[in-house]
């Protein structure tokens, strides 16, 4: 099979990095160069079939192989396809994908045969293999036991895609491509319709169009803050320097939040495109994507998509004819959450310990080495060629009247169908846990939502009709962040989350400024104090400490909220205030009671043995670690409260299921 | 008098592959970060003569460089076992029971929070802040491996497994 390049750059008279064609990407799609040629446009034709399966010869087996779908077994089930394929000598292409970004059917394996439609085939394993072949390629059949959905509408007995409940509420367009197109193709992006919207750019707009193009969609970044993008880039178009940069925020910290990587794994090409038209509007001639160590696919499939984008003289001297230099290097972090600030980031890059600094002056005036410098965030830049490439005003039709577009959440926790949804803005929180996904498990009772990592708050289920919406968000006391989604149920412990959340700041905060770094560590003892026991407070200081802690508790993450340098620490105590907003009777419980209904607490829990199931194995005695549990053989035993340290050992040792936590 | 030389010759061997490091970075000290990455990935820590030796090619102070390897959590002052069990913590996990996890491991393996290197420098364990698989809450991850979906028990399979392999490779070796 030919190549775009091949096609369009034979002897040396056509596209080639050195000798720009600026129809190149135009052209690749049957465009200027393709018409004076008939037996060229058909073979552009043909390849565009081709890339996109539509004609093909062989049958083609996709496997999604993103980080998700490696950790639930996609490398073994590559291992077996390929060891099958030449065990039933059967000739098929295999291409490994990225993730649908549904945890719940992974790993997914998805066959199209010459002619037919493109099957999916949910949670495979290598057993699954031999008949799944010999099912689908030699039967040309279906493989009913493990059939999910089919790109199509005309295979009978199977669901459409888009009819699928976790699919049919969304709206996909940074994730379009996403678990679909080998992310490691270029041809294949170009083919479903890649790099449109830098050829838009490049041959028909200037540099203020663009910029006046994506202020006008009401792009706002989409990283946490929700800073208009137009306007960020203006300020960078209107510095006068002999050098900008262009700087992508790929440093996912957020706990809970994986939408970037699943962009970075799936779709690389999609940034990177985005990345190449920001440059051009602001004027960068260099990039950095500064990602975590913690995804080296991601890093890996991004060398692979810059390398790629030189050959294809996408990136480099003279892009596409045009005069315009860019080229893209990657950063790897260094894990330190608080890089994911703009500031830190940037002190990061230049090889110094990530502490944010002071601003004004603002990075698009005096950034990286003192140049001025715009930073965005992933999904906000795999936004960018969607919305130059089908205009602004197909954009700003979708959202609310502030937010505009799409954005993506990553559902995690205690829900059923976990994995990334992209919502038009404006759709409810109800909507988003309940239709797309499907409520909680086991069939316990919803408690909250976290929404936004450690910058935002916990929404309880009488806020669940909020909009999802930069504006309705904040002013329920949560903020859109970088779109971690954790939903919690009636097993979790608002107490110990809020201790799980200034645990993780205290830990990342920079120390830099005092407000953060001595104020969450205040709040977190103060925290602490209240799951304490009566037992482990003995001392009638720390009783006192405990009652003054909790009065002052307020006031102290107001004052971190007001002084702290970045970002990181004005919103630190952003789930502590939401906590005592919306869950003040489970703090009271906590603090009055000394009660964990929850049962997450340990030191409130208190441990008794039902008489009835003990059989006085005396298992849990020869456990104990402080002997704290007493009885005679073959009789039932008892535990002393006053001894025990509530150490939940017994409950892990007893085989008869004879404690009783309450 | 020889043995002193020898000692020399030693020292320098050891920093030839860090010189190489340096020399692709152009003793750039911008690129300190990459540089300690490339070195950690060589020695698997950071010695410390490495970092001053490091710090005085750059021109840079040695409290400089020791603060940046401080700052940032992926750089280890302290050599690591064999097998880097990383037990995710982020919030997904945690509210899915990610703590009894460590609790197990460290039980197991007979380590604590600060002493996180089994004798026998075949495990360290440490806990991290979301490693971006969310829905497959709790992960482990041990190396390049992620084990999805954990529980105590099923972290005591794989960490017995990768006991026996080592078992299994040793007696290969003898």
């Amino acid at each position: 099979m030919n190549t775009f390049l091949e096609l369009l750059g034979m002897d040396g008279k056509g596209h080639s990095p050195e000798n720009p064609v600026p129809e190149f990407v135009a052209s690749c799609t049957g465009g200027p160069l393709t018409e004076l040629n008939p037996e060229l446009e058909k073979k552009i034709a043909d390849l565009n079939k081709s890339l996109r399966y539509e004609v093909h010869e062989e049958p083609v087996i996709f496997v999604g192989a993103d980080t998700s779908g490696l950790a639930t077994g996609a490398g073994k089930v590559l291992d077996a396809l390929h060891a099958e394929i030449a065990a039933q000598g059967i000739n098929a292409k295999v291409i490994k994908t990225g993730g649908y970004g549904y945890g719940a059917i992974e790993p997914t394996v998805d066959v199209k045969l010459p002619g037919k439609e493109r099957i999916i085939y949910s949670e495979i394993t290598p057993k699954d293999i031999p008949a799944l072949l010999k099912t689908t390629i030699t039967e040309k059949a279906i493989y009913e036991k493990k059939v999910y959905a089919s790109h199509g509408e005309e295979t009978p007995g199977v669901e459409k895609i888009w009819d699928k409940p976790y699919f049919k509420n969304q709206m996909r367009v940074v994730l379009k491509n996403c678990g679909i197109i080998n992310p490691d193709s270029i041809d294949e992006y170009i083919a479903a319709g890649g790099f449109k919207g830098l050829d838009k750019a490049l041959r028909l707009m200037t540099p203020e169009e663009v910029v006046a193009e994506v202020k006008e969609a009401g792009l706002r970044g989409r990283g946490g803050g929700g800073f208009p993008t137009g306007i960020k880039w203006e300020l960078a178009l209107k510095e006068k320097a002999d050098q900008k940069y262009l700087v992508c925020n790929a440093d996912e910290g957020d706990p809970g939040a994986f939408m970037d990587r699943s962009i970075l794994e799936g779709d690389p090409f999609q940034l990177v495109e985005g990345m190449i038209i920001a440059a051009y509007a602001i004027g960068a001639s260099f990039g950095y994507i500064y990602c975590r160590a913690e995804y080296p696919l991601a890093i890996r499939r991004l060398e692979n998509t810059i390398k790629l984008c030189k050959q294809y003289g996408l990136l480099g001297e003279n892009i596409l004819g045009s005069g315009f230099n860019f080229s893209l290097k990657i950063k790897k972090g260094a894990g330190a959450f608080v890089c994911g600030e703009e500031t830190a980031l940037l002190a990061s890059i230049e090889g110094k310990r990530g502490m944010p600094r002071p601003r004004p002056p603002y990075p698009s005036v005096s950034g990286l080495w003192g140049k001025p410098t715009c930073i965005n965030n992933v999904e906000t830049l795999a936004n960018v060629a969607t919305v130059i490439s089908q205009g602004s005003e197909w954009f700003s039709s979708l959202g609310t009247k502030s937010s505009k577009g799409t954005k993506v959440f990553a559902l995690s926790g205690k829900i059923t169908n976990s994995g990334l949804v992209e919502v038009p803005m404006g759709v409810t929180l109800r909507e988003v846990v309940f239709d797309i996904g499907g409520g909680i498990p086991d069939g316990k009772k919803f408690k909250a939502v976290q929404i936004g990592g450690p910058s935002g708050g916990c929404l309880p289920d009488q806020v669940l009709d909020t909009e999802v919406d930069y504006e309705s968000l904040k002013s329920v006391g949560a903020m859109m962040g970088s779109g971690g989604f954790v939903v919690m149920d009636e097993d979790t412990c608002m107490v110990d989350v809020a201790k799980f959340f200034l645990t993780f700041i205290q830990n990342e905060s920079c120390g830099k400024c005092v407000p953060c770094r001595e104020g969450t560590k205040r709040m977190l003892e103060i925290i602490e104090r209240i799951s304490k026991s009566y037992k482990s407070t003995e001392n009638k200081l720390d009783q006192l400490q405990r009652f003054k802690g909790i009065i002052h508790l307020k006031r102290l993450a107001e004052v971190i909220k007001d002084t702290s340098l970045c970002g990181l620490g004005q919103s630190a105590p952003n789930p502590v205030l939401s906590g005592l907003r919306y869950f003040k009777e489970e703090y009271d419980e906590h603090i009055f009671d000394r009660r964990c209904s929850a049962g997450v607490c340990k030191e409130l829990l208190t441990f008794s043995i039902n008489t009835d199931a003990c059989s006085g194995c005396g298992l849990c005695a020869r456990k104990c670690s402080v002997d704290a549990i007493i009885g005679d053989k073959k009789q039932p035993h008892h535990i002393i409260e006053s001894k025990c340290i509530k150490c939940g050992m017994c409950v892990e040792t007893c085989r008869f299921d004879a404690i009783l936590v309450s | 008098m020889i043995t002193a030389i020898e000692k020399k010759m030693d020292t320098a061997r050891k920093f030839e592959r860090v010189c190489a490091i340096l020399e692709d970075y152009n003793y750039d000290p911008g690129k300190l970060i990459p540089i300690l990455q490339a070195v950690q990935e060589e020695y698997r820590y950071l010695p410390e003569p490495v970092l001053t030796f490091i710090a005085t090619s750059l021109g840079l102070s040695p409290a400089k460089v020791y603060g940046v390897a401080t700052f940032y959590a992926h750089f280890a002052l302290k050599p690591k076992g064999k097998y880097v069990i990383k037990v995710c913590d982020g919030t997904a996990c945690h509210v899915k029971d990610s703590m009894p996890i460590v609790k197990a491991i460290q039980k197991k393996l007979r380590i604590t929070e600060n002493e996180n290197t089994t004798g026998d420098m075949l495990f360290t364990l440490e806990t991290v802040s979301c490693l971006g698989a969310c829905g497959l809450a709790p992960v482990v991850v041990i190396n390049e491996t992620v084990h999805s979906l954990m529980n105590p028990a099923k972290i005591d399979k794989v960490i017995d497994k990768i006991y026996k392999e080592e078992a299994g490779n040793e007696k290969v070796a003898c």
